[in-house]
């Protein structure tokens, strides 16, 4: 029976059931299979053998590595899941556990390294890394393939006594849902070998029999004992092949060390390994129908590599090949699978006859007898789609008499015009294919519907099912779109839908940002959720919508899917609704069996859920097909409005060009030549993508508020903002612009306005929970109301554009640096993609308010680096000067070193800028030297007056330049050119008399975990660098698995019965250095003390570290209560809030403050209020209430030790220098 | 001396038990509630909002993320998540296999719908009867009287339709005729009343400008509320009848049976005193009798109710009018 599932599950499924141990740590795509893998054992499934696989979470990928080298060495049968760089942190053990000859399989959803950028998508570059480490290679292709070749592999590795990597493409398979056949235990158990098993074990390190392994070896012998294992590498192929052909007994299901497909006598052939065969076998065959020699030869085992059976597989016709590889490997002569396939040919075809080759592969007549032409092309970076087009392309390239070698598909190469053209209209697939596309958000749940209507067809018919699911890069707000495929023969389609026959739309708004009938067939169904009845939405449309309706003949069928989610008690669900209606119009199943079967999906799917939800669920199915109405297409008229252009048409020329297509969804059109070649983009684009998701927005009535700032202060998009000016600033306001009189008893004569940007506000409630401004009469209503955007956009718009562009920004250098005065200067963090409510960008919006002109940040890879540097649009801005944080983003694991190298380059600067100024002395006026070399730029006004000195010294250096250089001054002698020289050097320079500020971001996976090392490292050094932890307790990007920052009795993936030790205190760890400056804060629960310990951290002339307490939506709660929950969580003592400051040392005060206040609220009720320990108590009342107590006794402790802390002091004065410091504690009743 | 009385067909040794609250979460609670006595245990009730609550909170916050590239949810999927009724339904077994005294759970809810299909896995868990707690707050001017008490008999008829068990209902005192809504849920089925719930009282906090829950243990001073309407009922209805709400010594409880109650169930009385105070008040409650020469509990129960006391006046209007009537100001008006 088929199972409808995706590539991570086919995987996890084989990797769970064979193995003992294992080790995992998140990283997309392969994350799920770890958490699959998890939340099994911890759910008490057993292996084939009937033992519940021990998995363990690590630090890094380089811990799973190093565990399942341990684990192989004790003799077990062990794995690991990885991807992209967490491979790579992988290969030094990689190496390690393919010396020593260890049977095991890592399986790798392959993804793009990062270079220039991050990407999280698929291709080779990294499993290509691997190559070289003596790891078997094995490649799927599907999903089917991913479960059959991930037992393969398994049963291979014990067989070869070799460690195998087995991989395919990630997301293109690893998220792929399709219907496959699934391996029973009784497969598994007959096809891997019992005999190979006990060897393993047998070679097992044991005190009982002992032996020494990796031992130090050296010119001697280390040499041959590499060669030692090649007998190995020898076998290894046959095994393989011996393995797949009892695979093929067991299911029927045949696989090759290579696959050929397409006809006999091919001449013309490509050969590629991975995903990108599904779409090169359909050109294949399509092209064969139509009597072209043509072939496709697919690499499975890619390590060792059998150069013999390769050319075996090759049809004896072969004249021409075309090797397609995933990956690009900058400077080497041709990208690895080219050179590998040019080597295997040149073996073979040179030595045939020599005796060169292996008889019992090169069977007579098979492969080609003369060298035939080879040329290599490159396709498919970063999931970068592969199409049949593009396959043909390729055949027609072969044709050529000069085919182009190195070429590039998929993409348009302007610059060095590589690409190959391909015909971007042409459609190969059958028309009895099924096919439809889902417009949705990642809120509406449409895509797990549709996966859900995958399964339904996958699961109860006949027909073959296929789903693939594309996410833009926001994460609030963030577009969906789904591509579903139904077909009577096996789907081989490994790219998006073309032309699909249903295209659903369940968000209105969509159809205003996007093309959404792009895909449309002629005659297609295209379904809309509308507020607007079926006589009244045509006029609402855009006219280019109208238009293809009109041209294509579309089918065209309103519902109020929102108002149907409304109704069942669902709101905002509206992807149930959407279900329903496609299997009311799709066709793809008899209309009662579908919602039959529909019906039976949700009871199975909410069955965890209870009654309600599949109540309502199965509500909203039943009320759809009742709602739908057809609409009747009149011409499209002229009244209808247009599209509006992506970006507005006053944004920056860069923008216009390249960012403008991308948010259009247009970004695979742009050129090589629209890309800046290192990596390097413009900031503060975020601004020009006004997205408009919000369905509520804030609302001010002035006359209330008290002007606390509290709201913008905990905006995490930066969309509310309070400013003072004069009167004369509201010259040109548009009509209705608020303002108050300024609370500031100093300045009667100022104004206050508060302003919202409508089109960037998420709508997500912090800014009304926070305001604690009430209407005496009716204290429901606030100073701010959150109130339906629609009455409101046009005139808030306005107001927004007069507020930015006409209003001036606060003075950095006389405001007032606390938390309400802080709120008056310009974010330079502004209108990220982070989730609504996100509890982590406040902070950052503060950090740019605070210091937001001289900040350098280094951001570990996490949430923080998504939502701050993930295109096409980013939120670090620049101030009406030009300046404004320059960020960038290394790694996960290296960015305490990557920060702590900007402070050591930033340093250098500024003593190479010294020294050149002490050189130019005798030539500049001593007051302007002294002011530079001598000033104080602890804080803004000394950072400006020092600013306005470089200003005076450029002038002066300008001077100093030889004749010629404008308005330089005559000299002569090598003295005045060696002046001149360091003029123009310090000219350059001089800004690096500038203090500058670095940052060092990460979330808690980060410091806590995979980082620790170096930021351990980093608070051992004087560095002047400032760390801020956004501590969310989890790993929130990769899907919130469990950090040593989460807490006692917390649920997250990887800790699914809730975690059971206590979160790790790093404050305390970094405390015990001395020298670090250390902060604990929460911002809604403390944010005078939050302004503070940010200023002081930066103040510090050392290493200062701040931990920041985040709320995520990974904690399982309405973020619009957080405010609530903050509190709760420093009352109750669970969210410490500290400043550790070594400079009170000095001042013979303790160095940490605690300031949480006392203990006022029950760890308990700070608990239920969160999903993530409801979840555990969910799972296990008696457990949880353990676990609750052991919270409760966890923060009593740390408290108690805290306050220990907190009452030391050192006796300074009865210190002589050079003597030992001598910590004096007093007695408690001395009442410290 | 023979206490034994028929509450909602079940036949118990005494009338003493404790009421629907927190007390049967622990089951060394419970066991200690046995132990001193009690002839039945009442489980804190399971609220409509609670089993709907739960799930579509779960389903909100648990798994109804935002799916991005990186993560379609943030929270592990396993199958022995269990919502929180289920976690009820295993307290009415654990209960079960820790005493040997009927078990009477408890819904609370008011609306029609889905969550009524507890009552049935509340038997299937072994609950010997049900109470179902007709907690209503009338805040819709357009619904009228007679449109309450049809929903609240829709509520009763949708419980009864999924049980067999004994089902008692507990009800406010708040009805424009209770009498008349009492005999429409014997017609419905029902076999008992528990008079009266109590309701969660709002509070204004004076700074925040917020409304505050607030909830103050029942005193002595409720029970003449339920004695009135115990003697109302006893006389005409069919049903069980229990009293709740006041009654914290013997006295209060020899009162409430005199006026018809047939069981009478302490809550604010045991979470004060502990569970022993119940072995305390039977004890009590066998001696008074004893000394007042009663030959059965039976002899006492209806006693004093409206058809068989000897001023019937009293619970009706008269005792309102002769009440107001003694009423003297404070000191205070006088000065």
């Amino acid at each position: 029976m088929a199972h409808t599932l995706d590539g991570s599950e086919a995987v996890a499924s084989v990797a769970h059931r064979l193995s003992e141990v294992i080790a995992i740590y998140p990283i997309t795509p392969a994350s799920t299979m770890a958490e699959l893998c998890d939340e099994w054992s911890s759910a008490g499934r057993a292996n084939v053998w009937g033992q519940v696989p021990s998995v363990m979470e690590m630090q890094s990928e380089a811990g799973a590595a190093g565990t399942l080298h341990g684990a192989l060495q004790a003799g077990s049968l062990a794995t690991t899941f990885t991807a992209s760089q967490g491979l790579l942190l992988m290969i030094p053990n990689l190496y390690k556990i393919a010396g020593e000859l260890s049977a095991c399989t890592i399986h790798v959803a392959a993804r793009t390294l990062a270079t220039h950028a991050l990407s999280i998508f698929g291709d080779h570059s990294d499993v290509m890394a691997c190559r070289q480490t003596g790891f078997a290679m094995l490649c799927s292709g599907s999903v089917q393939e991913a479960h059959d070749l991930a037992a393969i592999a398994h049963a291979a590795s014990l067989e070869a006594r070799l460690p195998f990597l087995h991989f395919f493409d990630g997301f293109r398979t690893s998220h792929e849902v399709h219907d496959v056949e699934l391996l029973t235990d009784a497969q598994l158990l007959a096809l891997v070998s019992a005999d190979a098993i006990a060897a393993h074990r047998a070679r097992a390190l044991s005190s009982d029999r002992p032996v020494i392994r990796g031992t130090a070896q050296n010119p001697d012998t280390f040499f041959q004992a590499r060669e030692a294992a090649n007998a190995w590498y020898e076998r290894c192929p046959g095994v393989v092949r011996d393995v797949m052909d009892r695979y093929a007994a067991l299911t029927g299901r045949r696989y090759g060390l290579f696959d050929y497909t397409g006809h006999a006598q091919a001449e013309r052939v490509i050969v590629l390994m991975g995903s990108g065969a599904g779409a090169a076998s359909e050109m294949v065959d399509w092209l064969v129908e139509r009597g072209e020699k043509v072939g496709l030869l697919q690499v499975r085992l890619y390590r060792p590599f059998d150069g013999a059976a390769f050319v075996a597989a090759l049809p004896a016709s072969t004249t021409s090949i075309a090797v397609l590889d995933r990956t690009k490997e900058p400077g080497a002569p041709a990208d690895p699978l080219h050179l590998d396939v040019l080597m295997a040919l040149h073996e073979a075809l040179a030595s045939r006859g020599a005796g060169g080759v292996r008889d019992d592969a090169l069977a007579a007549g098979s492969g080609p007898r003369a060298m035939p032409r080879v040329v290599g092309g490159r396709y498919g970076l970063s999931s970068k789609e592969f199409t049949p087009a593009m396959v043909k392309a390729v055949f027609d390239e072969l044709r050529e008499s000069a085919p182009r070698n190195h070429f590039t598909l998929g993409i348009v190469d302007d610059v060095t015009h590589r690409s190959l053209p391909w015909d971007g209209e042409l459609d190969i697939e059958a028309p009895d294919v099924t096919r439809a596309v889902f417009y949705g958000l990642g809120s509406d749940g449409t895509v797990g519907a549709n996966k859900n209507t995958i399964k339904i067809v996958g699961d109860e018919t006949a027909l073959h099912a296929q789903g693939y699911f594309v996410y833009d890069s926001k994460k609030s707000g963030s577009t969906t779109v789904s591509h579903l495929r139904f077909s009577p023969r096996p789907i081989r389609s490994t790219y998006l839908v073309q032309r699909a026959g249903f295209i659903a739309v369940s968000q209105p708004q969509l159809v205003e940002r996007l093309d959404v009938l792009q895909l449309a067939a002629p005659g297609a169904v295209f379904l809309l959720n509308t507020p607007h009845p079926a006589d009244e939405v045509w006029a609402t449309l855009p006219a280019e919508v109208a238009e293809t309706i009109a041209e294509r003949g579309l089918r065209f069928v309103v519902i109020d899917a929102h108002g149907v989610s409304v109704e069942v008690g669902l709101p905002g669900r509206v992807s149930t609704v959407m279900q329903g209606c496609f299997f009311a119009l799709s066709g793809v199943l008899p209309r009662d069996q579908a919602l039959a079967a529909a019906r039976r999906a949700i009871e199975k799917t909410f069955r965890k859920r209870g009654e309600e939800v599949i109540r309502r669920n199965i509500a909203a199915l039943e009320l759809a097909e009742e709602r739908m109405h057809e609409v009747a297409v009149p011409r499209p008229g002229a009244a209808l409005h247009r599209r509006a252009p992506p970006v507005p048409v006053e944004a920056p020329e860069f923008v216009q060009r390249v960012t403008a297509q991308m948010i259009a969804g247009r970004g695979d059109l742009l050129p090589v030549s629209a890309f800046p070649v290192d990596g390097t983009w413009p900031s503060g684009t975020s601004r020009w993508e006004q997205r408009a998701i919000a369905r509520e927005i804030p609302q001010w009535d002035s006359s209330i508020c008290i002007q606390c700032n509290k709201c913008a202060l905990v905006c995490p998009h930066a969309v509310i903002r309070p400013k003072v000016v004069a009167a004369a600033d509201l010259a040109g306001a548009p009509e209705g612009f608020v303002t108050a009189p300024w609370k500031n008893a100093a300045h009667p004569d100022l104004l206050y306005t508060l302003q919202v940007a409508p089109d960037d506000c998420t709508g997500c409630g912090l800014c009304v929970a926070v305001c604690p401004a009430k209407d005496k009469s009716a204290p429901k209503h606030k100073a701010i109301d959150m109130a339906p955007v629609g009455p409101l956009r046009e005139r808030q718009r306005a107001a927004w554009d007069f507020f930015r562009d006409h209003l001036p920004e606060g003075d950095r250098a006389l405001a007032r640096l606390d938390n309400k005065g802080s709120q008056l200067l310009q974010p330079l963090f502004e209108f990220s993609g982070a989730c609504a409510g996100c509890g982590e960008t406040p902070y950052l919006k503060l950090l740019s308010q605070l210091f937001g002109d001289r900040l350098m940040i280094a951001n570990a890879t996490g949430c923080s680096s998504i939502y701050g540097g993930n295109l096409p649009t980013t939120p670090w801005s620049t101030d009406r000067h030009g300046r404004g944080p320059a960020w960038a983003n290394s790694l996960f694991e290296d960015n305490a070193e990557f920060g702590l190298g900007m402070r050591l380059a930033l340093d250098a600067n500024a003593a190479r800028a010294r020294t050149l100024l002490h050189r130019l002395a005798p030539r500049l006026p001593g007051v302007l030297v002294d002011g530079l070399l001598g000033a104080d730029q602890a804080a803004d006004a000394g950072i400006d007056e020092q600013r306005r000195r470089v200003v005076a010294l450029r002038a002066q250096l300008q001077g100093l330049l030889p004749a010629g250089a404008p308005g330089a001054a005559h000299g002569s002698g090598a003295a005045d050119t060696l002046d001149a020289a360091a003029a123009r050097e310090l000219l350059a320079a001089a800004d690096h008399l500038v203090r500058h500020t670095v940052w060092i971001v990460g979330g808690d996976g980060w410091a806590y975990d995979i980082g620790f090392g170096g930021l351990d490292h980093l608070f051992s050094t004087t560095a002047d660098v400032n760390v801020l932890v956004l501590d969310t307790e989890v790993y929130s990007n990769t899907g919130g698995q469990q950090s040593k920052a989460t807490p006692i009795g917390a649920a997250a993936k990887f800790a699914s019965a809730g975690r059971a030790v206590g979160k790790k205190d790093l404050g305390l760890l970094a405390m015990g250095y001395g020298h670090v400056y250390v902060a604990s804060v929460a911002l809604l629960a403390r944010d005078a003390q939050t302004v503070q310990a940010l200023l002081e951290a930066e103040s510090h002339a050392g290493p200062s570290l701040v931990i920041a307490h985040s709320p995520c939506i990974a904690h399982g709660y309405d973020l619009s209560q957080s405010p609530v929950q903050q509190k709760l969580a420093v009352e109750s003592g669970v969210w410490p809030v500290y400043r550790f400051d070594p400079r009170r040392l000095a001042a013979g005060e303790a160095p940490l403050k605690l300031e949480s206040g006392p203990i006022r609220a029950r760890v308990a009720d700070y608990m239920k209020g969160e999903g993530r320990f409801r979840a555990v108590e969910l799972r296990d009342k008696e457990r949880y209430a353990t676990l609750v107590a052991q919270a409760e006794r966890h923060v009593l402790e740390r408290r108690a030790f805290h306050e220990q802390l907190a009452g030391l002091r050192l006796s300074i004065a009865a210190t002589a220098p050079g003597t030992p410091l001598r910590p004096d504690v007093p007695s408690p009743a001395a009442g410290s | 001396m023979d206490l034994s009385t028929d509450y909602l067909g079940l036949h118990l040794a005494h009338p003493l038990m404790p009421g629907a609250s927190p007390m049967a979460d622990d089951l060394d609670a419970v066991r200690r509630l046995e132990d001193a006595g009690a002839s039945a245990i009442v489980m804190r009730s399971l609220f409509e909002e609670q089993i709907e609550g739960e799930q579509l909170g779960a389903a909100r916050h648990l798994f109804g993320h935002c799916e991005s590239a990186e993560a379609a949810t943030w929270f592990p999927d396993t199958d022995v998540f269990a919502l929180g009724p289920d976690t009820y339904l295993e307290q009415i077994r654990a209960i079960r296999a820790a005493v040997h005294v009927p078990v009477i759970a408890s819904l609370n809810g008011t609306t029609p719908g889905g969550w009524t299909g507890y009552a049935q896995l509340m038997e299937e868990a072994g609950a010997s009867a049900l109470e179902l707690n007709l907690y209503d707050v009338p805040t819709n001017p357009d619904e009228n009287a007679a449109a309450v008490e049809s929903r609240l008999l829709e509520v009763v008829a949708q419980v009864r339709g999924h049980v067999a068990l004994p089902l008692a209902v507990k009800l406010s005192p708040s009805f424009t005729a209770l009498p008349h809504f009492v005999r429409a849920l014997e017609l419905a089925g029902v076999d008992g009343v528990v008079l009266f719930n109590r309701w969660y009282q709002p509070d204004i906090e004076l700074e925040s400008l917020e409304v505050r829950r607030t909830l103050h243990l029942s005193g002595p001073s409720e029970l003449p509320l339920r004695l009135r309407w115990l003697a109302i009922l006893s006389p005409f209805t069919g049903l069980s009848l229990a009293a709740s709400g006041g009654v914290h010594a013997a006295p209060d409880a020899i009162k409430a049976l005199m006026a018809g109650a047939h069981a009478v169930q302490m809550v604010a009385a045991l979470l004060q005193r502990g569970p022993q105070h119940l072995g305390v008040v039977l004890g009590d409650l066998r001696t008074w009798l004893e000394e007042h020469e009663y030959a059965s509990l039976q002899q006492l129960v209806g006693s004093m109710n409206l058809a068989r006391c000897p001023d019937a006046a009293h619970y009706e209007r008269g005792n309102y009018m002769a009440l107001l009537q003694s009423w003297h100001t404070s000191p205070a008006w006088r000065t």
